[in-house]
């Protein structure tokens, strides 16, 4: 019996998407950021949580069940007819952990936005890339009235390590961002293949 | 303002066997379009948490029955592309899963018909494990590992093309 996705006759292509996460805290600037490059309106999605998602093997309580919903923004750029990249901006509450693996699964690298005011808010987006081995680069979001630290200030408070790009970066302007999302595509280039980077 | 059983709840009576009922795109959807325009940021800013619109008030799995996740088929990631097959046999669909298909004439991920038609990822997730179990759509599935780097090559390249 023929499966779904068979191919019986010439199909065309479907296109390959590639994902970037782009994170910080809350009013980090995620979202504007997602604006300023990408091609349509952010989209919001909403992915349900029951508690029994969580992990929790609970058959029997589906009438205790509580329900969580958690917004994820996106923009999209269409790169060629084959690639489209999707921009994600992280949850910006904690207890959305879990969303943050699947945003990682497969992603290509990620935008850690840091707002100098807040700076503390970006300390658990380090830790997690770090951890999870996904490339980042960090942006410091310029906010009206913030102080303006140089990037080593910045590179120490977050304890990232010297390979790490931290850029100064406005989220507002389409120019800005572009220049994070190439230094962050060089990056991950770079780690990748370090030998042609010479 | 409809409730949430008229929107997403109730179905019509089986339409049976004639086929004036069941031609595509007859039906309108029942439920409102592309809420997927506010942002989860912005200007919830300042406003308490609770007193932000949480979106329809539904019950989600009712349009998938109560399934909470696909029976079967590829795993369907956000950024898993959909698109609708060719050579479609007739058939008679539920409207979710018509509007899914309406949207998937061009190639389109998981995440953006989540948002256009304003129902949560785990539902679509359900209803296009129907329609590619059907042989509906056809998916192509994501990468879990780095891309190749004429890929990532490509990315780049668009980027400074922005």
């Amino acid at each position: 019996m023929a499966s779904a996705d068979s191919e019986t006759r010439p199909q065309e292509a479907i296109p390959q998407a590639v994902k970037i996460i782009i994170a910080g805290g809350f009013g980090a600037g995620k979202t504007t950021l997602v604006a300023s490059v990408s091609e349509i309106t952010p989209l919001s999605t909403e992915e349900v949580m029951t508690e029994a998602s969580y992990g929790v093997d609970d058959i029997g309580g589906v009438e205790h069940k509580t329900t969580t919903t958690v917004a994820l923004d996106f923009g999209r750029i269409t790169i060629n007819d084959d690639v489209v990249l999707y921009l994600f901006g992280t949850p910006g509450q904690d207890r959305f952990w879990f969303m943050w693996d699947e945003l990682a699964e497969g992603a290509l690298g990620a935008v850690v936005l840091a707002d100098t005011r807040r700076l503390d808010t970006c300390f658990h987006a380090v830790d997690f890339f770090e951890r999870r081995g996904v490339p980042f680069v960090v942006a410091v979001n310029r906010f009206e009235g913030s102080t303006v630290y140089r990037e080593e200030e910045v590179r120490q408070a977050l304890d990232v390590s010297a390979d790490v790009p931290i850029i100064l970066a406005d989220a507002r302007e389409r120019g800005s961002c572009k220049e994070v999302l190439v230094e962050l595509v060089t990056h991950v280039i770079r780690g990748r293949d370090p030998v042609m980077s010479g | 303002m409809s409730t949430s059983e008229e929107r997403y709840g109730v179905r019509a009576p089986d339409p049976g066997d004639d086929p004036a009922d069941q031609a595509p795109g007859r039906r309108s959807a029942p439920w409102h379009r592309g809420r997927g325009h506010p942002t989860s940021e912005g200007p919830s800013l300042g406003v308490a948490l609770g007193d932000a619109p949480t979106g329809p008030l539904v019950r989600p799995y009712t349009m998938t029955r109560g399934r909470t996740r696909p029976s079967t088929g590829p795993r369907l990631d956000l950024v898993t592309i959909v698109v609708t097959a060719r050579d479609l046999k007739e058939r008679n669909r539920e409207p979710e899963h018509e509007a899914i298909m309406r949207l998937c004439h061009r190639p389109i991920s998981v995440a953006e018909i989540s948002a256009r038609l304003d129902i949560p990822l785990t539902v679509v997730r359900v209803l296009l494990g129907d329609l590619l179990a059907d042989g509906d759509v056809r998916t192509r599935a994501t990468m879990t590992q780095l891309p190749e780097k004429k890929v990532l090559q490509a990315v780049l390249d668009g980027i400074r093309r922005l």
